[in-house]
């Protein structure tokens, strides 16, 4: 990615998500603002706000009148009111509003429930064999480009009922909605109007043939007695696609690239797998891969900052996960952390509809590794990259697994 | 000993029922509820105090 805009220099003052340096290694920047700021500000963006603590993230997380959800994506687009329906919001629920939020995330919540979840684990064993069956004997493999991202694209794409052949496809459109921070309003639009144009196929496919799956269901799924309006089914498809790749492809890179370079947690994993369940929270808390966003709703002074409308706030979990306020030895990976009350999830009314299908998919993607490789090493440090923005995850990650 | 979630509070994190499913259980929604009258006999009062300890929401207390 090639970077026009200034290095930032106080991250306080100026930060900015997609800067090379909190790309690489945030978490000492985050350290250093909780005890300087512990909101930081920047122009960037059209201006926005970035608070460091666990109190602070769980703030803004909770208070829906203060703060919207109509565009959860910081960009240099910053959308006016005119830009974003209300109330559906352009993804929703995730970019809904209280109160038609509840109603469309009523809708969506029975389909992620762990009762529904935990009967897709034998497909999702299945799938993580078969990607490692491709591997072959290869003594280096991709753990990023050749497994954790197929995971959540192969479920995701059997849960829409989607084409199989489609799912490149589907990486281009989560890679081009987040890892495109900084791409104009031009390019933007018509990735948008291709995407919809591919998604109103799918949907005339399904209206033909109705079948036993995700678009079906929200097809057929109703709001007060009338079916939904088009572009609420498409966004909430979109929202499936966009928030339920990248997130959990980047915990399971994150959390191998991790026991790559931590063998005696890789060992204690593969010697006690009763360990798994509190691991994943571990891993969950460590590499929190999702910062969320949101916008100013009214003027209003937060923590001693005089936060206007429209200003942006991002919303680091990640961050919170990591203040040593909540958690001892913040800073340590401690594999079998018994108490554990991260937020990788978000908090409140927006926390992530999918955690049960990521949790169960990160828990079946790392036990089907370890038990292919249960010893594996970097290839080289150096050449393993993290993803820019608001999801981070490791993204190439050559790992020698002979 | 007794657990008790605050429905009011509660997300569906889904941390109790993963902790504790003896103690509790999910509905339609993914939200957590109490199994039963939420009594906790004594071999389960680690994992009730487990699960009041790792929900995000500060949803789960126990009622002594």
């Amino acid at each position: 990615m090639s970077h026009t805009k200034p290095l930032v220099e106080d991250f306080a003052t100026d930060f900015d998500h997609a800067d090379p340096q909190w790309v690489s290694n945030p978490y000492p920047i985050w350290e250093d603002l909780r005890t300087r700021c512990p909101v930081a500000h920047t122009d960037r963006y059209g201006g926005a706000w970035f608070p460091a603590t666990h109190e602070l993230v769980s703030r803004v997380a909770k208070d829906t009148e203060n703060f919207t959800s109509r565009s959860v994506v910081m960009s240099n687009l910053r959308p006016t009111d005119e830009d974003l329906p209300a109330p559906i919001g352009i993804a929703p629920p995730i970019t809904s509003d209280p109160p038609f939020h509840a109603i469309a995330r009523r809708l969506v919540l029975p389909a992620f429930s762990p009762g529904v979840v935990n009967a897709l684990e034998p497909q999702i064993r299945a799938l993580c064999n078969s990607l490692l069956d491709d591997m072959g004997d290869a003594a280096v493999v991709n753990g990023g480009t050749q497994f954790a991202q197929y995971i959540p694209v192969g479920v995701i794409q059997q849960m829409l009922g989607f084409p199989l052949e489609d799912i490149e496809m589907f990486l281009q459109i989560v890679i081009d909605v987040l890892d495109s921070i900084d791409s104009t309003a031009e390019d933007r639009q018509a990735t948008a109007d291709k995407n919809r144009a591919y998604f109103e196929k799918q949907i005339q496919d399904h209206v033909d043939n109705p079948r036993d799956d995700f678009t079906s269901y929200l097809l057929n799924a109703e709001i007060a007695g009338g079916k939904l309006e088009l572009d609420h089914v498409i966004g909430t498809m979109v929202l499936t696609l966009v928030a339920g790749i990248d997130t959990t492809w980047s915990a399971i890179s994150s959390s191998l690239w991790h026991l790559a370079q931590n063998p005696d947690d890789l060992a204690r994993l593969v010697n006690e797998p009763e360990l798994m369940d509190v691991a994943v929270e571990e891993f969950l808390r460590f590499y929190a891969p999702v910062t969320m966003a949101r916008l100013v709703a009214k003027d209003h002074d937060f923590n001693g900052c005089p936060m206007k409308k429209d200003d942006w706030v991002l919303l680091g979990f990640p961050a919170a996960n990591r203040d040593p306020e909540v958690f001892e030895d913040a800073d340590k990976f401690i594999i079998d952390r018994r108490e554990n009350r991260h937020v990788a999830f978000g908090l409140g009314i927006h926390r992530c509809a999918g955690s049960n299908l990521a949790r169960l998919e990160l828990k079946v993607a790392i036990q089907e590794f370890i038990k292919r490789y249960p010893t594996f090493t970097l290839e080289n440090p150096s050449e393993v990259t993290f993803s820019p923005g608001q999801v981070r995850g490791a993204r190439n990650l050559p790992i020698l697994v002979k | 000993m007794k657990v008790v979630i605050n429905a009011d509070a509660c997300t569906g994190q889904g941390r109790c029922f993963g902790i504790a499913p003896e103690l509790f259980d999910f509905d339609d929604l993914g939200n957590g509820v109490v199994k039963g009258d939420g009594n906790v006999t004594p071999e389960l009062a680690e994992k009730a105090r487990l699960a009041e300890a790792n929900c995000p929401e500060h949803a789960i207390s126990i009622e002594e």
